[in-house]
């Protein structure tokens, strides 16, 4: 193997594509030509590094220096003076927020300093077109042990042992999984990647397929070596393109090196996976939904029991994690349940990945123990809210779940806090909200996403959830009744009671949970016709101080709806039949004369 | 109706390519529209008859999926994330910019000339750079109202450019 004196690591995320990191790279290809470095220095393009907002980011080892927003007329001075002569290009580094001081190291950054990365081991760290990179990260040794080594019960034994729960929503025990889908009747079984991240707001499971694909094949064999498959499908969905091409190209490469297909390292065990993409629903998440799409059929779910683990597939057993699940799986196998078993809580082993998100300074994806605080996440890896604003609440699992508000920040987050304050862990998107978000739109957002989103297959979800959207769109436009409240409480009870699937289970707990803890907020809306946050627009009215103006005209430029008027020089004033309150205005007045209400 | 909607080759090399095989209906659909840029409900039909299938079933999973439009898409779809961090972000403005600046029309989602189609899409994953959107493949991060007007002006030029 070449060997090279320094390794630049050029992530390529979709985050950071979208920010320009092709044109950083190719500048940086040019400059390295230009020094004649090729020889000495390596260029790598990597999955994703984790902090999205801050690029294109680039990582320089053996040091570890880590550059931010590097654009490619900096690729020339990266190269001179640190690839030359070895000085940190200052300008470049991440500038710690509270202290102000720059940080040269990844590993200081505050937002990875708190980190325990096993799931996303790999991801930020090679190369994901390169099988060989994965191989040189112990990468299918884990395959190779289990089937060396290893009865089929010997692997499950030690995934039950490890007390792994799935981490794509309900956090069913993993290992109680591989053991029904073993021990169903029958010949033929199958193994199923969920990688239909329907969930806004979260986005692991795309950058671990983008960033470390061969973690999941591999963990799809061993599954399929413990529970009797030969088969796997990953049903990934149609908004990640780049995701299904790299994991296209990973099982193309583990194909060609015997890590699929027949007789598996000269094993006796055959194991191939097909990739099946979605085309857009968010049900197809609901296993038996992912189910009949894989199949060909309308993604409806169907009433369990039967579950796939005894029927699936065509009625065949079937094995269904999520990626994130399987991406730990070869390192519980190499590393042992015991080790596993020291990071987290007590019912809540090992770590989880949030997909940070929302009103907070560095976002992006995390790896934290399970049991790390909320305040941990928002202050010390997220690095706290923009702009000196209030925390008010984050939002976690998605349109599944429910908020947390601030008088619990410092809860634990494991899969039991979270259920006992009314969230759930979920897939792991983490919201950040401030004093600026009103929690009614919240609401409202999220079950308008679960009713857009509801296949209609049963009464309680198509109409429930479409009656409790009415009555939360009513209360936003400042038409709300009393006794609005306690309908949306009565209706979202007899939903989760009476709904056929996960989706329509777990619809209304986004409202529930804000009633729960902000119904203030429902209250001022309904009763007062006022938006506290300032959010929702029927109720907002724009105005403009005429001691203030001082008649420049650049809200009159910027007005959507021309409801501005006056002279040059004077006070100018709204006409608030025209106005729309969009609030360029408010953005754009350089003298602070619009004031909203 | 097109001579090349009635030409059924593309379509057969298609289904060939997938054995006819009832599980690859949605590859199917999904390659036929990238074809078509949207299923014609004539190839709908033929689909259903060349893999002996009810034009039932066929049209049941091609208005199940949100991705299968039965009606022609502009050349460049734009699709807005409304996530949850884009929507807290402010991803209605940039809606709104859109809207403002293409022509949709009351009730509609493509231009007239075929040009552009505004999608609004729950998440594309970029939640670190909201608010997002994507034109064709190409994702736009932090955007703004102001940036919304220089990228459509840039395609617009160009289109016209090449017209």
């Amino acid at each position: 193997m070449e060997r090279y004196r320094a390794h630049v690591l050029v992530c390529a995320g979709a985050g950071c594509i979208s920010s320009g990191c092709f044109e950083v790279e190719k500048a940086l290809k040019q400059s390295l030509v230009r020094h004649k470095l090729t020889e000495e220095i390596k260029v790598v393009e990597t999955g994703c590094v984790g902090t999205c907002d801050l690029g294109p980011l680039m990582v320089i080892y053996p040091e570890g220096v880590f550059y931010q927003k590097v654009k490619p007329e900096d690729a020339e001075e990266i190269v001179a003076e640190h690839l030359l002569e070895g000085r940190v290009v200052k300008r470049l580094l991440f500038r710690d927020l509270k202290s102000g001081q720059e940080v040269e190291k990844i590993a200081d950054v505050p937002f990875y300093s708190k980190q325990l990365r096993i799931a996303l081991r790999n991801c930020g760290q090679i190369d994901p077109g390169s099988v060989e990179e994965y191989v040189a990260k112990d990468g299918y040794k884990a395959l190779g042990k289990v089937l060396g080594q290893m009865a089929p019960q010997e692997v499950r034994a030690q995934i039950k042992a490890s007390g792994i729960r799935g981490r794509g929503g309900a956090g069913f025990p993993t290992g109680s999984k591989w053991q029904f889908t073993a021990q169903a009747a029958g010949d033929k079984k199958y193994v199923v990647c969920n990688a239909d991240e329907g969930d806004p707001g979260a986005f692991m499971d795309r950058s671990i397929l983008e960033g470390d694909p061969h973690s999941v094949i591999e963990a799809m064999a061993i599954a399929g070596y413990a529970v009797g498959a030969q088969k796997g499908f990953v049903y990934v969905r149609a908004e990640y393109p780049l995701a299904v091409q790299r994991l296209g190209n990973a099982i193309e490469q583990a194909r060609q090196r015997g890590f699929l297909g027949r007789k598996i390292l000269d094993s006796a065990f055959s194991f191939d996976i097909e990739i099946r993409v979605g085309a857009g629903a968010f049900v197809c998440g609901e296993e038996t939904a992912l189910i009949a799409s894989i199949e060909g059929k309308r993604g409806e779910p169907r009433p369990k029991p039967p579950f796939p683990a005894s029927n699936g597939l065509w009625d065949c057993p079937t094995l269904i994690n999520n990626v994130e699940t399987y991406a730990n799986i070869p390192a519980i196998i190499l590393k042992g349940p015991e080790w596993f078993q020291q990071f987290g809580t007590e019912k809540s082993k090992g770590t989880k990945v949030f997909a940070i998100a929302g009103k907070v300074n560095n976002t992006g994806l995390a790896e934290v123990p399970m049991g790390t605080t909320l305040r941990e996440l928002v202050y010390d890896v997220g690095g706290g809210i923009p702009g000196g604003k209030k925390f008010k609440a984050a939002q976690t699992g998605g349109p599944s779940g429910g908020c947390i508000p601030a008088q619990f920040i410092d809860t634990p987050l494991d899969y039991e806090s979270l259920r006992k304050l009314g969230a759930i862990m979920g897939s792991g998107g983490l919201i950040i909200m401030d004093e600026d978000t009103c929690m009614v739109d919240v609401a409202r957002f999220f079950l308008e996403f679960t009713q857009e989103e509801s296949c209609g297959k049963c009464t309680p979800c198509r109409v429930g959830t479409r009656r409790m959207l009415e009555i939360l769109t009513r209360i936003t436009r400042g038409e709300g009744e009393d006794g609005d409240i306690e309908k949306l409480e009565a209706l979202g009870k007899l939903i989760i009671s009476t709904a056929l699937c996960g989706l329509g289970q777990s619809a209304p707990n986004p409202v529930l949970s804000t009633i729960r803890y902000f119904r203030d907020e429902y209250e001022a809306h309904i009763y007062e016709k006022r938006c506290p946050a300032g959010v929702c627009q029927s109720l907002l009215r724009f105005e403009i101080d005429p001691a203030l103006c001082q008649g420049c005209g650049l809200c009159v430029r910027v007005c959507s709806s021309k409801a501005i008027s006056g002279q040059r020089r004077e006070a100018h004033a709204i006409d608030q039949e025209l106005c729309v309150k969009c609030g360029n205005c408010l953005s754009k007045c350089p003298f602070g004369a619009i004031r909203k209400y | 109706m097109t001579k090349e909607t009635r030409s059924f080759e593309r379509v057969n090399k298609i289904i060939q390519k997938y054995e006819g095989k009832r599980s690859s209906l949605i590859a199917i659909l999904q390659e036929v529209q990238e074809e078509y840029r949207y299923l014609p409900e004539e190839i709908l039909t033929y689909i259903a008859t060349a893999m002996d299938i009810s034009p039932a079933t066929v049209y049941g999973v091609a208005t199940f999926y949100a991705q299968f439009s039965l009606a022609p898409k502009g050349k460049y779809v734009i699709r807005v994330c409304d996530g949850t961090a884009c929507h807290v972000r402010g991803s209605a403005g940039i809606r709104e910019a859109i809207e403002k600046k293409l022509d949709f029309g009351k009730g509609k989602n493509t231009t007239d000339d075929l040009l552009f189609t505004l999608e609004m899409v729950s998440c594309l994953g970029a939640c670190g750079l909201a608010p997002v959107m994507m034109v064709g493949d190409q994702v736009y991060g932090q955007m703004t109202p102001e940036k919304v007007d220089e990228i459509l002006d840039e395609i617009i030029k160009k289109e016209g450019a090449s017209a």
